[in-house]
């Protein structure tokens, strides 16, 4: 497939030209032409008056190996850390529960992990119709070749037509390799699904260019469609007391104990207000804080609130913080329910990793600053003194 | 110790601007960089060279402008740099990408460690790492923010994690993807920049590699963008004013609690 532009058609108007999200589409001579890095991702085909832009014809693919009929269910992978289930797998169990029941299907869970027997059984009570669990002490601690080999080979054996999985740091280091052994399709850090009502496709959709723009994207011809899911967007499934499915356990595979890598330390870092992406709650500080040792308001508010402590890069490359609270495109993308800007400017850079948050509640001293365009709450004026205020003020006890 | 770095040429995201009207990208002018994750692995690329000897390649596979991102490479000394560039390519997803990446790094032939940024900024993706990984069937580590030590053949890092961070082995040759926090990458020396003045990449056409055709490019891929949309412009909100930072404090705790946050 090729797009191009009918040059006989086009008129220079150049409506074309802010279409394309890589910028792939270039004036020559008055008329619009396709450069080498189109991707092909279709954003400008419908945008020409003059119905310029068209797209060769569409090889019909011919897919061996996996008889896409044959697929049936709604798989999720059901995270758990030192046998602690994690909160996206609840996320999962719910989504996955919107989309089983649109294609009529049954929810499936895989779980692997040591000791977590009762955990598979917990997860029936999530919605799950059948829990795949594997129990055994190699998935102690996570690595890469005992947990790609057992999803690819668990789905090779029940052939679900969809898989999600969180797009955590383990779902986002094992799960490529698990598509790549399936030689299926994979899309990353989703943000919405829905079920094509035609063809029964799943429709993912998904940020790209730091949130800048979204993508839908579809896997037609290959089984399973998997998917990472991005933490905190989809809501969580609610405990019931009843349960309906069945929990069946797996032997380990012996082509799964093969481990190339070898696990030796796990280091928790102490502080206490760490996790940025479970965090419900934000407080970031940037260089208006004017001072590393003004952290210490932050990370006092953060504690008022029950949050976690976010940074800007500046606040990372100043040395204040260490690079793990910072917050943006280097850094992590997060999405809390609130997130409070104290003392960062809203270089783009940032935005992008939160702007997605629900509410935003921007504090500088300067009123011209961009993180004020997307705050939800903005206060102009000097964080010194408004954080200590909202120290006071916030305790949930103060009514 | 052979090196390979896989890099990509990205449109730079912190000049992307919205157009406040239409809600679309304005990308007039703005420039294409190498990835900023890119940048850490090719650092630690030179690092170890300059520790263990041998030499560091680049790699990417794009358009034939991101010839201008591998020359950039070369300026901060990177000893050779090969471009993939072929029709046969374009509409590639992760996964055909992965596998192309694969079969040239395969071509390249002997190597001991390869190095990718953690993601590319403009897809967000992160997964042609681990999908070159997978396709040269070697072990791979992900957010790597520390290679501790490489010893018999054996490399031991620092894996950043949601709650910390791991220490984990792996032999090579081995494949890792690495975080911000690894180093701080050099700027171009002199020297570099004249050699990447007069320097000519390596060329890989699709003739040049041992592949499937049909797991390249287009129809090698599973995923299809169906949809382009620019999100909903976030508005700006309402300013919370008042007399004293006290009052100020309250009048905001007032609104959030009204927009149903429990706090």
């Amino acid at each position: 497939m090729m797009i191009y532009i009918d040059q006989d058609q086009c008129t220079g108007c150049q409506i074309c030209l802010p279409s394309c999200p890589f910028g792939a589409i270039e004036m020559r001579e008055d008329k619009a032409v396709i450069l080498e890095n189109c991707t092909l991702c279709n954003a400008c085909l419908d945008v020409c008056p003059m119905q310029a832009i068209a797209k060769t014809e569409e090889k019909v693919e011919e897919k061996k190996g996996v008889d896409i009929s044959q697929c049936r269910g709604v798989w999720i992978f059901a995270e758990q850390r030192k046998g602690v289930i994690q909160t996206v797998t609840y996320e999962l169990l719910g989504e996955g529960r919107k989309l089983a029941n649109a294609r009529k299907e049954d929810l499936c869970a895989v779980l692997l992990g040591s000791g977590i027997r009762d955990k598979a059984q917990e997860l029936l009570h999530y919605g799950a119709d059948k829990v795949y669990y594997i129990d055994d002490p190699i998935f102690e601690n996570f690595q890469d070749d005992p947990y790609s080999e057992c999803v690819a080979d668990l789905v090779r054996k029940y052939k679900p037509e969809i898989l999600l999985c969180g797009a955590t740091n383990i779902g986002r280091s094992f799960i490529p390799q698990v598509a790549v052994k399936l030689e299926t399709g994979l899309t990353a850090d989703c943000t919405g699904f829905d079920i094509d009502p035609v063809k029964g496709n799943l429709l993912q959709t998904r940020p790209a260019f730091g949130g800048n723009i979204f993508a839908t994207i579809a896997t037609y011809n290959h089984r399973p469609q998997i998917a990472t899911v991005r933490h905190k967007v989809m809501k969580p499934a609610r405990r019931t007391e009843e349960t309906k499915g069945r929990v069946i356990e797996i032997p380990m595979p012996e082509s799964a104990r093969k481990l190339r890598t070898r696990f030796l330390e796990r280091f928790e870092e102490l502080e206490e207000t760490l996790n940025l992406a479970e965090a419900d709650i934000i407080v970031s500080g940037g260089r208006g804080l004017g001072d590393p040792k003004y952290f210490d308001l932050i990370r006092e508010l953060a504690k008022v609130l029950g949050g976690a402590v976010g940074s800007s890069r500046a606040a990372v490359d100043a040395g204040w913080i260490s690079y793990s609270h910072q917050v943006g495109q280097t850094g992590k993308t997060v999405c809390p329910k609130l997130y409070i800007a104290c003392g960062i400017s809203g270089a783009i850079q940032h935005l992008v990793g939160m702007r997605s948050s629900d509410v935003i509640v921007a504090i500088n001293k300067d009123p011209q600053a961009p993180i004020f365009k997307v705050a939800t709450f903005g206060i102009v004026g000097d964080l010194h003194e408004i954080v200590p205020a909202m120290i006071k003020r916030f305790p949930r006890s103060d009514g | 110790m052979n090196i390979i770095v896989c890099i990509k040429q990205v449109p730079d995201t912190t000049e992307v601007q919205i157009n406040p009207e239409t809600g679309t990208l304005m990308r007039d002018g703005v420039p294409s960089i190498i990835n900023p994750f890119d940048m850490y692995a090719l650092e630690e690329g030179l690092r170890l060279k300059e520790k263990f000897g041998g030499k560091v390649t680049t790699i990417t596979m794009g358009p034939p402008q991101a010839r201008e991102a591998l020359r950039e490479t070369i300026s901060m000394g990177i000893d050779e740099a090969v471009l993939i560039s072929d029709r046969a390519f374009a509409g590639s997803d992760t996964l055909a990408t992965s596998y192309t990446l694969s079969r040239a790094i395969r071509k390249l032939g002997d190597y001991d460690i390869i190095l990718c940024g953690k993601q590319a900024s403009d897809g967000d993706t992160a997964q042609v790492g681990p999908g070159i990984a997978e396709c040269l069937n070697i072990p791979f580590i992900a957010f790597v923010k520390k290679i501790e030590s490489i010893e018999n053949g054996v490399v031991r890092v620092e894996r950043m994690m949601e709650y910390g961070h791991d220490v984990i082995e792996a032999p090579m040759p081995v494949l890792l993807t690495v975080v911000k926090e690894i180093n701080e990458p050099r700027m171009p020396s002199l020297r570099g920049k004249m050699r990447a003045k007069k320097y000519e990449p390596i060329h890989y056409t699709v003739e040049d590699l041992e592949v499937m055709l049909e797991r390249l490019g287009l129809p090698g891929s599973p995923t299809q963008v169906i949809k382009v949309f620019t999100p909903d412009v976030r508005r700006a909100g309402e300013m919370i004013t008042g007399e004293t930072p006290d009052e100020i404090a309250g009048a905001l705790k007032r609104r959030l609690k009204e927009t149903g946050l429990s706090i």
